[in-house]
């Protein structure tokens, strides 16, 4: 029985699977995906709590339940019943929404990720993944979207100032970088063929034979290998889009308090609260399914273990990535510190987006070369590209300096009526106290004639 | 490629952190042992016959730069003696929201009736309750030892007591240690059987490693 459950195959699912199943028991996969990422906030709170004081060389919450891990959950049982205060100013329906919409569309990012292939549940053949639609990656990034409502709005009812800064950086924190997310996902698009989740972990099973310029060869099966460019990029807007840091400029505590939930507090805050830590767990879980092969074991296990990837033993693997991911997130948090706002923002425009266009585009060529293309068009081709390149290049507009004036001309072109500035060969005298700092390390002279000058000044201190 | 490599070496300290040793003491479970000398709270030692080795002098008083000592003295009868010859504290106060453990009033106590514990943990959650009076302050009664007022035991005047005394300081010794040390005398606030530690009540002390 036993050998019969190690030697299985995965099974995956097709779209077909997820229509073919019974109401009770999309209920039930509903519930365990709710019940799921409740246990995971209140594990990745006190995970990311130990492993960040860890490094800073502290034993992290240690108190609560065994080695500490029931903190989170005390702390959630308490939240709920602190004293809920509503500012005066505050829109109270806006106010309200703001973090239902948050703590919804966290939760409902969720239903589309798959966490093991096709299973024996209660009897029924069915995936463990809630549902999936041919464009269930579009249905994540609609929610991450939504989500920005959620706090633009809750920094807009506060009725205060900094919860609107803060909501306003969010929001266009959020926006921005879901641009360079949303490019990155597309070469995902373009390799496997499809945007459903499902699919694109079937996809990444096994690596593709390829043709390269008559060299024979097998792609890897993880995304994150083969297009590196994309996973480099969905990670760091990742971080820019769960406002993580070092790009936690929504909430930078030392500037804008809380941010935009600065005036929340109770159930509310908690609902917040809980948002931002699912969308992390979204990101990484999302991240999971489209570079890192999703529920599927990582290669060295598979060649040991025939069965690794079949019915629930995908969870193993799903969860393992999930907790690497959000380590990743966690000593991002403990190494870097916060960036600047224009940085942040030149960073997300300026760089990821062309970027990511730029790989779009050769990996656009290298799909049609390698499929419509003949050998001879190839090089030829190749040989254009790098002609257009050059060209570029040369003909860029060079970003010449002006020319640093010296001191003079610079006086000389100042208007007149300026503020006076001092003749450059002023003479600054010496400050008293650094003669006297001198004086005191003189050495002193016992019995001697040639004293010094410096006593007299010794004694005027 | 200095600096692109540069912008990693954080990772790498950070992650190694996670392996060191935590610095963070496991307190109030396994409160730190204080060096020997540590400057804790007071103790007014006694006698080995139970009476009170301080004799009103106020030079504590006069020596506190924080002024946190208040000692009124008082006379001896032969009906009431709190120490031997003349004079003994009726009222000695020492005020542990002023004081500041410099120890200057064990350097100036004649009779080294001040001695300093190594108690540190002196919080309480009034102001009042730090004002420790000779309840607080008196150590307690060790074998041998008679609640005063009663006469001198050791001896027909106060000379018998005090010569020698600087060598041979009663239970001084071994006041100069932690309440939870071996060889320490008992708290005061131990002695009188009350609550030993009321900040920390409820704690369960694990042994010190």
């Amino acid at each position: 029985m036993k050998s019969t459950i190690l030697a299985a195959h995965a099974v995956d699912p097709s779209l077909q699977t997820f229509e073919n199943d019974v109401w009770w028991i999309t209920l039930i996969k509903l519930f365990g995906v709710f019940v799921l990422l409740l246990l995971l906030t209140l594990f990745t709170i006190n995970y990311e709590r130990k492993v960040v004081a860890r490094m800073a060389v502290r034993p992290g919450p240690n108190q609560v339940g065994p080695k500490g891990w029931l903190q989170s959950l005390t702390d959630g049982v308490k939240l709920p019943f602190k004293e809920e205060i509503i500012p005066k100013t505050a829109d109270k329906v806006v106010y309200f929404i703001a973090p239902v919409i948050s703590a919804t569309t966290a939760f409902t990012a969720f239903s589309v990720i798959p966490f093991g292939g096709v299973v024996n549940m209660f009897g029924q053949q069915t995936a463990l993944q809630l549902t999936d639609v041919p464009v269930s990656v579009l249905v994540l990034l609609a929610c991450s979207s939504m989500s920005v409502y959620g706090v633009v709005l809750a920094g807009w009812a506060s009725g205060s100032t900094y919860p609107l800064l803060g909501g306003l950086r969010s929001s266009a924190q959020m926006i921005s970088y879901e641009v360079a997310m949303g490019l990155s996902i597309v070469a995902v698009f373009m390799t496997a063929g499809t945007m459903s989740t499902s699919q694109i972990v079937k996809a990444q099973a096994e690596g593709n034979p390829i043709n390269i310029l008559g060299w024979e060869a097998t792609t890897p099966s993880w995304y994150a290998i083969l297009l590196l460019p994309s996973f480099v990029i969905y990670c760091i807007a990742a971080v820019g889009e769960t406002n993580r840091a070092p790009f936690d400029l929504p909430e930078a505590e030392s500037e804008l308090v809380g941010g935009f939930h600065t005036e929340y507090s109770s159930f509310k805050f908690a609902l917040f609260f809980l948002a931002e830590y699912i969308n992390m767990i979204t990101v990484s879980a999302f991240c999971t399914t489209l570079f890192l092969g999703g529920w599927r074991a990582p290669w060295p296990i598979t060649a040991v273990w025939e069965g690794a990837n079949a019915g629930y033993f995908g969870l193993i693997w799903f969860f393992a990535k999930v907790l690497l991911l959000l380590f990743g997130f966690i000593w991002l948090r403990a190494t870097l510190p916060r960036m600047r706002y224009d940085q942040f923002m030149r960073f997300g425009w300026k760089v990821l987006i062309p970027v990511n266009l730029v790989w779009i585009l050769f990996l656009s060529y290298v799909k049609v070369a390698n499929n419509e293309l003949s050998q001879q068009a190839k090089w030829l081709s190749i040989v254009g590209i790098v002609v257009v390149v050059l060209l570029v290049a040369m003909l860029w507009p060079a970003a010449r300096k002006p020319r640093q004036l010296s001191l003079e001309e610079q006086l000389a072109t100042r208007p007149p009526g300026s503020f006076p500035v001092p003749p450059i060969d002023l003479q600054v005298p010496p400050s008293p106290r650094a003669r006297r700092a001198v004086a005191e390390r003189a050495p002193a002279t016992v019995g001697g004639d040639s004293a010094p000058s410096a006593p007299s000044d010794d004694k005027e201190v | 490629m200095g600096t692109f490599t540069g912008s990693f070496k954080g990772f790498g300290v950070t992650f190694a952190h996670m392996f060191r040793k935590v610095i963070t003491t496991d307190y109030p479970f396994t409160p730190p042992t204080p060096a020997p000398r540590y400057h804790g709270r007071h103790i007014l030692n006694r006698h080995p016959d139970g009476l009170e080795k301080c004799i009103g002098c106020e030079l504590c008083a006069w020596a506190c730069p924080a002024d946190a000592i208040y000692v009124e003295g008082a006379d001896n009868t032969d009906e009431q003696r709190f120490s031997p010859g003349e004079r003994y504290a009726g009222i000695y106060q020492i005020n542990y929201a002023r004081c500041i453990f410099c120890g200057l009033c064990i350097e100036a106590c004649p009779t080294r009736s001040l001695t300093m514990s190594n108690e540190y943990e002196l919080a309480r959650d009034s102001r009042q309750d730090l004002i420790f009076t000779k309840k607080e302050l008196l150590a307690p009664l060790l074998e041998g030892m008679e609640q005063p007022p009663h006469p001198m035991r050791l001896g027909e005047t106060d000379k018998d007591y005090y010569v020698g005394a600087l060598t041979n300081p009663g239970t001084s010794v071994g006041a100069e240690r932690a309440p939870w040390s071996e060889a320490g005398t008992d708290d005061a606030s131990t002695a009188t059987g009350g609550d030993p530690r009321p900040e920390t009540a409820g704690t369960q002390r694990k042994e010190p490693v």
